[in-house]
């Protein structure tokens, strides 16, 4: 379908003044550069950035017929499972389409675990309808469920409904407990700190509200572990300008891959409470955990395991989603925090805030409470359930390590293992040439890189200064979700051109 | 930020679900729950075509068979043609899914007459309110010495006034005029502005067309004065147009803001910055949970709108059914299509329903002692006047509630009835106001209007 410009014939429509059609606007706008919010002239994303742009444009081409050196654009900068192929679960779209055309519930297509799911969660909504609106903290009984699921997953610990919070996507979330959080003027405006390399959604929220970005590094050799020492350094610098009060954490780490040990998770706990710090805690990864060794350890569960001196003191929320995992429902935009040991009246606050987008899209609510009410070893649906949820993530496992040992054999790239998540986080060497020629081109070396990568092969990464990195380093970020053949030649074309690119540069 | 209203009647609400649900008696045996705009709570029931559309979305399975109309599975291929990987899991690009944006724009043409409507200054996003939220950020200046004002429409649905305030902006209220069907009067405008000298530096005016909670539709003429005025007085117009399809006053007709301000001629018409907002939540189609929305922007700054497309792009996108919804709501069933009759039956049936409602609604009111209801000419609510007497006023003071928050307590209790106070959405002080939601079904309105007289009747009795 051709979507052509309509700029020319709006012009001979209205009739346009001369000046109008040059331009020139013979007065002034009301938003202007000048007169717009500039806390959002500084917001960036980098994973939807000019790159993405620009291999967006490239498809327009590729489509219109352009010749190049490549057929299709491998957009391996986002992590979107289902547009790099992975099938959705059977059993949660079954429950979906039940719940979206209830007439189907007569039809002898669709397996009984799924029906009960269905007119349970129907039963839940406004007029039995997925269309109703729900209460704007989600519908009750999912976040009954919701809270069920996180008592079973940390062992028995209790969870409240009341502290559950479903929301759009984490990113919802988060950036909405960021509002809540991010406050003072001057030195006293709100620090927070985020780990660097970092989720760039973070970096975006501080910068739109205007909150202080406090970095911490995370060891790039010692496999992007956190280190308190780290953390201390990057907080006592910025009490001198700011007021440091929140901590985020991302855990299995975005981009890293790291998933951090049982011992880190407390010292970060106890040196939140030492520091009096409110902790973020994203787990959207929880369960992308590939490394031999490796486990998740909620953060709640680490907190209230270290007693009650910290249990009942610490101040936390934890997010989760409906987009990562085995389920990779990124479009559904499904989601909900938990917040520990809030207080009342900032609770009331919450609640008020939440109000205002009404409510998270009851697709999402609905599929969220699948995912915490999967089908159990007695019921129909159990066995197809559980085979694909498991070759999904031994794909992922494998795709994981094949990343990290391919890189590790191009002369010039450094990968650490992928321990967790979704994304391979490499260091590549630039010659200085190469740095010099990005200089001149106006782009950040590692921009540059990847934009030769994008135009040459047509694979669209997204450069590690989106992530934030030690000044000097260069990094990209590539999502290890193409399906295993396709991710073979991934890393073989960006192997032969990390060479070529190399050898250009000499 | 003071409490929310309906916190309390909302609380109680479940309560008193639980209890009917245990076999307490009660003079009612449910709920009749119209404090939200939302059809299908009220029980109107959702468009069959959307729905079949959407579940073989969601579970392409559905496409191998006969079960489903020949359309309804074209429909779906073509939908999940636009989706990455064919999933509706998938994320999409940031403004929407490229194809229904297209549909979008379309659609707008053909509903302004021919007005063209570029794709690339069209936002999708997770329900109307959402796209208000970002374009308000970008309009209040947080950092600025003086604070944002937004001209705001006195009474007007609280989810705006709560987004301005917990921006950092400053809700400048322009009264509309009750008496007159609550028009719009560009007196009230400038009145408005008066009061906001000293106060804050308004930038932005935002009307909403059919009005929420007041119903009135704009004259031409109305709209025509507003669009003058913030040209005159350099504010950005913030148009809320969500309830264009709804409209029941015979001589009631819904015309854009940006057919207005075509039709205006330049220098207006490439002058005046305007965004515009609509939805999938209202209209016949009634999704308020699936958040489909999306915002149109006119004569942006160029420079301005490359930031905003980055705010978006935070969001990462519109849920992917959302999106879907609105493809459906800009491209229902055509005369000729299999799924047409059908869906010709069900939309006559909801406009029948929603015009016989309003009409009944106001009449009902206008003949009880202590009500009167202004036309509802269009939107999804009654709000009528409640003349308290005294007495209740001041038992409403000693409990610690405003006085019509005390009203739809007591409804609540006595009548099983749950609307919404007058006092969310501002009014002038000293009146009182209710609000409920007309889009339900015949008989579910009748019941209301049948329980709402005898409470009403009982307790201006018993306060009197």
């Amino acid at each position: 379908m051709k979507h052509r410009r309509t700029k020319l014939s709006q012009n001979r429509l209205l009739n346009m003044s001369q000046q109008a059609v040059n331009g020139v606007s013979h007065r002034g706008k009301v938003l202007t550069l000048d007169s717009m919010n500039p806390n959002v002239k500084r917001v960036e994303y980098a994973v939807r950035g000019p790159i993405v742009q620009r291999a967006v444009q490239i498809e327009k081409e590729l489509k219109e017929g352009v010749k190049k050196p490549f057929t299709e654009v491998i957009k391996a900068n986002i992590g979107d499972a289902h547009a790099m192929g992975q099938k959705p679960i059977t059993f949660l779209r079954q429950v979906l389409a039940l719940c979206s055309y209830p007439e189907l519930l007569e039809d002898n297509m669709f397996p009984e675990d799924a029906k009960k799911r269905a007119r349970r969660i129907l039963e839940s909504c406004g007029g039995h309808s997925i269309g109703a609106y729900s209460a704007s903290q989600g519908i009750e009984c999912i976040r009954q469920d919701v809270a069920r699921y996180i008592e079973r997953r940390d062992g028995g610990i209790p969870s409240s409904p009341d502290n559950i919070y479903l929301s759009t996507g984490a990113s919802d979330a988060i950036v909405t407990m960021l509002k809540l959080l991010v406050c003072g003027e001057g030195r006293s405006r709100t620090g927070v700190m985020i780990s660097i390399p970092q989720y760039p959604l973070y970096s975006a929220a501080l910068a739109d509200l205007g909150a202080v970005q406090i970095s911490y590094y995370l060891d790039e050799d010692k496999c992007w572990s956190l280190d308190v020492a780290e953390l201390r350094r990057a907080l006592n610098a910025a009490r001198q300008h700011c007021n440091p009060r929140v901590l985020c954490i991302i855990n299995p780490g975005n981009p890293t891959g790291q998933v951090q040990s049982r011992q880190c998770i407390e010292d970060v706990i106890r040196f939140a409470k030492e520091e009096h710090l409110f902790l973020m805690a994203d787990e959207v990864y929880q369960d992308n955990v590939y490394a031999e060794g490796c486990k998740f350890h909620s953060f709640k569960k680490v907190l209230f395991e270290m007693g009650p001196e910290y249990s009942s003191t610490v101040e936390m929320a934890s997010f989760h989603s409906t987009s990562k995992c085995y389920m990779g429902e990124c479009g559904f935009r499904g989601g909900y925090m938990e917040v520990i040991n809030m207080d009342p009246e900032v609770k009331a606050q919450l609640t008020k805030l939440v109000s205002v987008r009404l409510c998270p899209p009851v697709p999402g609510q609905a599929l969220l409470d699948l995912v915490v009410n999967p089908p159990q070893p007695d019921e129909p649906s159990y066995t197809t359930f559980m085979k694909e949820r498991t070759a999904v993530l031994a794909a992922l496992a494998e795709k994981a390590r094949l990343t990290e040992e391919t890189f590790n054999t191009v002369p010039g790239i450094t990968c650490n293992p992928v321990q967790g998540a979704m994304y391979t986080f490499p260091r590549i060497t630039l010659p200085q040439k190469a740095i010099d020629k990005a200089k001149e081109e106006g782009q950040v070396p590692d921009m540059y890189y990847c934009m030769r990568l994008l135009e040459e092969e047509g694979i669209c990464l997204v450069p590690g200064s989106g992530f934030g990195q030690r000044e000097g380093t260069f990094h990209f970020r590539m999502t290890i979700l193409p399906p295993t053949e396709k991710l073979k030649v991934v890393l073989q074309k960006i192997r032969e051109f990390h060479l070529r690119f190399t050898q250009e540069f000499s | 930020m003071k409490q929310l209203e309906y916190v309390v009647l909302a609380r109680r609400v479940s309560q008193i679900k639980e209890e009917l649900r245990q076999g307490v008696r009660k003079p009612y045996k449910e709920v009749i729950d119209v404090s939200w705009g939302d059809p299908h709570r009220a029980g109107l029931k959702p468009l069959t075509f959307v729905r079949q559309v959407l579940s073989t979305c969601l579970y392409p399975e559905l496409m191998n068979s006969n079960r489903l109309p020949a359309d309804v599975r074209q429909r779906a291929q073509r939908l999940l043609g636009g989706c990455a990987g064919g999933s509706v899991g998938s994320y999409t690009a940031t403004e929407g899914i490229p194809e229904i944006v297209h549909s979008v724009s379309e659609f707008i043409t053909r509903r302004d007459g021919g007005v063209p409507s570029d794709p690339e200054n069209i936002y999708i996003s997770p329900g109307s309110q959402w796209a208000l939220t970002n374009i308000l950020n970008v309009l209040v200046n947080r950092e600025a010495s003086t604070r944002t004002g937004v001209l705001t429409p006195m009474p007007c649905h609280s989810a705006t006034t709560l987004g301005i305030m917990g921006l950092g902006g400053v809700v400048v209220p322009y009264y509309l005029s009750e008496e007159q069907g609550w028009e719009l009067q560009v007196e009230d405008l400038h009145q408005a502005l008066e009061s906001a000298k000293g106060v804050c530096n308004p930038v932005a005016l935002y009307v909403i067309n059919p009005g929420n909670p007041s119903g009135q539709v704009q004259s031409r003429k109305s709209m025509q004065e507003v669009i003058r005025f913030v040209s005159e007085r350099r504010l950005f117009l913030l148009a809320d147009e969500v309830y264009q399809d709804c409209i029941y006053g015979e001589n009631s007709e819904f015309v854009s803001y940006k057919k207005v301000l075509t039709e205006m001629g330049p220098p207006l018409s490439d002058t005046v910055e305007l965004a515009s907002f609509h939805s999938a939540s209202k209209g016949f189609m009634g999704e308020c949970g699936l958040r489909g929305g999306y915002v149109e922007l006119v004569n942006l700054d160029p420079a301005v709108l490359k930031y905003i497309k980055t705010l978006f792009s935070t969001d990462s996108c519109a849920p992917v059914l959302g999106q879907l919804a609105l493809d459906l709501m800009m491209n229902p069933p055509q005369p000729g299509d299999p799924s047409y009759p059908l869906y010709d039956m069900e939309t006559q049936h909801i406009r029948t329903t929603l015009v016989h409602n309003a009409k009944r609604a106001v009449s009902v009111l206008n003949s009880l002692q202590g009500f009167c209801c202004q036309p509802v000419e269009g939107g999804a609510f009654a709000f009528p006047r409640v003349y308290l007497p005294p007495k209740a006023i001041q038992k409403a003071k000693e409990v610690g509630m405003q006085p019509d928050t005390f009203y739809c307590i007591r409804l609540l209790e006595e009548a099983g009835l749950l609307f919404s106070a007058g006092c969310e959405y501002g009014q002038k002080e000293g009146t009182h106001h209710i609000r409920f939601c007309i889009m339900a079904p015949e008989d579910v309105m009748e019941e209301l209007l049948k329980r709402l007289t005898s409470f009403h009747t009982q307790f201006m009795k018993e306060f009197s």
